[in-house]
């Protein structure tokens, strides 16, 4: 890239705020170019989620209408695009009840901490080269450290609520989160062996350097996170601490208005947020194979970024939902030992690769061939033997009374 | 570790109840160790009021008893004071009666997988796909006798208006449509892993306590007895028709569900012959208004979506019933849920009653 990196140069823009700090290092005291900083990048985050959130809901309602064979929100402002805006006033305007008998603290605190995880998670994620507001080089246990307080929110939220519903939604949530918060940090792992840092910017260098995606050398460790960091966001398939069939809306059933608002949108800046983990991890962040030149790169790693959650949204239309026990038997018998030997094959080849010193254009899609088709096998060998496709258990169609006669209860035809 | 069961009020007011159904149940963590069914919150005395009204006034109450299916209501209600007064209905009423009855059937069975699916937890997705067929339906109960829901439809000796000539063209290519959309749905949902594993052996209920329950319709033949009155006791002209009955082998949540597919395949199969043997002359015959069938009793069954339908009517020769009494087959088909959920968790027990399929409004009456 020729010009990069000029202030002017828009394409990225932490090249004009580098440059505006650098003036104020020059004629200001020295903290002040961290402050600044810091602000730039928590409103520059902010700036993203809000307008994200509101599009993506009301993006989510037109899909999920159009999978459901309906329209979907129409009658706010063209293709009811304003609808999720007139459902935040009205959720502003409704009274946020407190009931009898909350612990008040931890019930009023829980709907303002949800964002916690789904926003600080922002903080090292790169929207383009220069575009990330702390780079730490402990990137991806930041992730996982963050991911984690989620289950504590809930559970104050759960606890607090002084409701049976929200209190067992609030068991599912945490020990469900214990369950996969295993899988998909091992899974992150994977990259990491690969790519040798753990800073997300130092990742989507990586990819970038050698013109490849994670993805192609981590099919396995991508599924497995989508459907561990699935469970975490909340939603259906996974939405089990609110299954709203089964304990109504789980660990926020008690909250109203705008507090339940604040849930609402923190699951939506969570799936942000692991969207935004896997374009960065697995999909090469910011670069498009060259794309990147004539493309801002923040806009390919935002298209990206929202694919992704329309891969989420699509899931929600299609599947029904597990129980809670079976989800956690998943992860343990299934997602488990898959990520321990994605772990080992991954380490193995990396060992191969440095140790020999061979060659990254010919070692590089050998092992993305090697791993695919081991993703592939693993998946649909351990499905078969984990799995219920046998005959008696599954039939396709019922009996019909001409091929079985009258009551032919307890004998197998 | 010290841990103490407690009771968790799933209804009157939940979203999966399905109306105003309340299960109290108490729950030692997730799983259930005692569960209490109560009822009655929908109660609207209508047997006791039917027995101040003549017999044709007491027909827009059949619509709702169970209205997701009124029309299999009315047919039950008339059928059984016909047989009363000893009334014959023309053959062309008594086809129209059993198109209508197998559309009644398609799109309770419609509401009912939806609904049940929303209970295992897809997002509404199979009922709106459903309420798209059942919508058709709807529009074909509107055509015939100008009501959607609560059509009172059926009279004593017949049916309330003659169908107009355009039904039987629409009804036709809503049939054609209806095998691609139900293959369709079982693709989606039939191979569905987590379907498999979230309904399979869950909320069994064995033949032998099914009978021992009286439950009927796809219930009971989901748990492998193959009881159909529509073939052991044929009314109308079923007996002219040529379909089979489902049946499960392990009656649990999934072969109810298998079941209910299966239906909507032998019920379009029933159309399809019944508006190609649709024959021309009256659709009813005339009836006093204020019917006064000799003194008796009579106890009419059909096969409901849901199960066995029975009215029982005892006149004593007035306009006004003396004792009038709905056999529901939403109601006894629940006397067994109590069984069938303890010792599951709660996410169980709520596929569990939704694949039972009641309706409120029967259950209380």
């Amino acid at each position: 890239m020729p010009f990069l990196a000029k202030w002017w140069d828009l394409r990225d823009l932490g090249n004009p705020v580098a440059k505006f700090l650098e003036v104020l290092g020059d004629h200001g005291p020295d903290w002040l170019p961290y402050v600044v900083s810091a602000l730039i990048g928590c409103i520059a985050i902010v700036l993203f989620l809000v307008p994200s959130q509101m599009v993506i809901v009301w993006a989510e309602r037109r899909l999920i209408g159009r999978i459901q064979a309906r329209r979907g929100p129409n009658r706010t402002g063209p293709w009811g695009i304003f609808q999720t805006i007139a459902d935040t006033v009205k959720l502003l305007a409704k009274e946020a009840i407190t009931t009898r008998h909350v612990d008040r603290w931890v019930f009023w605190l829980a709907p303002v901490f949800i964002f916690v995880p789904g926003i600080t998670v922002f903080a090292v994620l790169p929207f383009d080269e220069h575009m990330v507001l702390a780079d730490l080089n402990v990137g991806v246990l930041f992730l996982a450290a963050v991911g984690s307080v989620n289950a504590i929110i809930v559970f104050m939220a759960g606890w607090s609520s002084n409701n049976k519903y929200a209190l067992l939604g609030a068991m599912r949530e945490v020990s469900m989160l214990i369950s996969y918060e295993i899988p998909q940090v091992l899974t992150l792992l994977g990259a990491v062996v690969f790519t040798n840092t753990m800073s997300l910017s130092g990742v989507v260098h990586w990819q970038d350097h050698y013109n490849t995606w994670l993805i192609f050398l981590q099919p396995l460790a991508l599924v497995i996170y989508l459907i561990s960091a699935g469970v975490e966001i909340n939603r259906s398939p996974t939405d089990i601490a609110e299954a709203e069939s089964e304990i109504v809306a789980g660990y926020h059933t008690e909250y109203s208005g705008i507090k339940f608002g604040f849930f609402y949108a923190g699951e939506y800046f969570a799936g942000f947020a692991i969207a935004a983990v896997v374009t960065a991890l697995y999909l090469g962040g910011w670069t498009f194979w060259g794309l990147e030149k004539w493309v801002p790169g923040w806009l390919i790693f935002l298209g990206k970024l929202y694919l992704l959650f329309w891969l989420f949204i699509w899931l929600r239309g299609t599947l029904p939902r597990l129980r809670a026990d079976q989800l956690m038997a998943f992860t343990w018998k299934f997602l488990l030992p898959l990520t321990l030997v994605n772990i080992f094959v991954g380490g193995l080849e990396v060992l191969i690769w440095q140790e020999n010193d061979l060659s990254a254009g010919i070692v590089l899609p050998v092992f993305a061939i090697i791993n695919l088709a081991l993703a592939v096998g693993l998946v649909v060998a351990w499905a078969r033997f984990l799995g219920h496709d046998r005959p008696d258990q599954r039939p396709r169609r019922a009996l019909l009374m001409k091929e079985v006669g009258a009551i032919i209860y307890g004998q197998e035809p | 570790m010290k841990t103490e069961p407690f009771v968790v009020n799933v209804g009157p007011q939940h979203p999966s109840t399905h109306g105003v159904f309340r299960l109290r149940v108490t729950l030692d963590g997730e799983r259930i160790v005692d569960a209490d069914m109560i009822v009655g919150y929908l109660h609207r005395s209508m047997e006791k009021l039917a027995e101040s009204r003549t017999y044709t006034q007491n027909i827009p109450f059949t619509d709702r008893v169970d209205y997701l299916a009124a029309m299999a209501n009315n047919l039950a209600y008339c059928l059984a004071v016909e047989r009363l007064a000893g009334i014959e209905v023309p053959p062309r009423g008594q086809f129209l009666r059993v198109i209508m009855a197998e559309l009644q059937r398609l799109a309770n069975h419609a509401m009912a997988i939806g609904a049940f699916l929303n209970d295992c937890g897809a997002f509404y997705t199979p009922f709106q796909w459903m309420f798209r067929e059942r919508e058709r339906i709807l529009d074909l109960f509107e055509m015939a006798g100008g009501a959607r829901l609560t059509v009172n439809y059926m009279r004593i000796g017949g049916v309330s208006y003659d169908i107009p000539p355009e039904f039987v063209p629409t009804a036709q290519a809503l049939l054609k449509d209806l095998p691609q959309r139900i293959s369709e749905y079982e693709t989606l949902l039939m191979e569905n892993e987590i379907l498999i594993v979230r309904t399979r052996n869950i909320g069994v209920l064995p033949a032998d306590r099914a009978i021992a329950s009286s439950v009927s319709g796809p219930v009971l033949r989901g748990s492998g007895v193959a009881w159909d009155i529509r073939k052991a006791d044929p009314y109308c002209v079923y007996d002219q028709l040529d379909f089979d009955i489902p049946v499960g082998t392990r009656g649990d949540c999934y072969d109810r569900f298998l079941v209910r597919m299966e239906e909507l395949r032998q019920s379009v199969h029933i159309l399809e012959q019944a508006l190609d043997m649709l024959p021309g002359g009256p659709a009813s015959t005339p009836v006093p208004l204020a019917l006064r069938p000799p003194p008796g009793e009579v106890y009419a069954r059909i096969e409901a979506p849901k199960g066995e339908l029975g009215f029982y009517v005892v006149s004593d020769g007035s306009p006004h019933p003396y004792r009038w009494h709905i056999r529901a087959p939403s109601f006894i088909n629940l006397t067994p849920l109590k069984d069938m959920v303890v010792g599951l968790t709660i996410a169980d027990a709520i596929i569990t009653l939704g694949s039972i399929d009641i309706t409120l409004g029967e259950v209380d009456r």
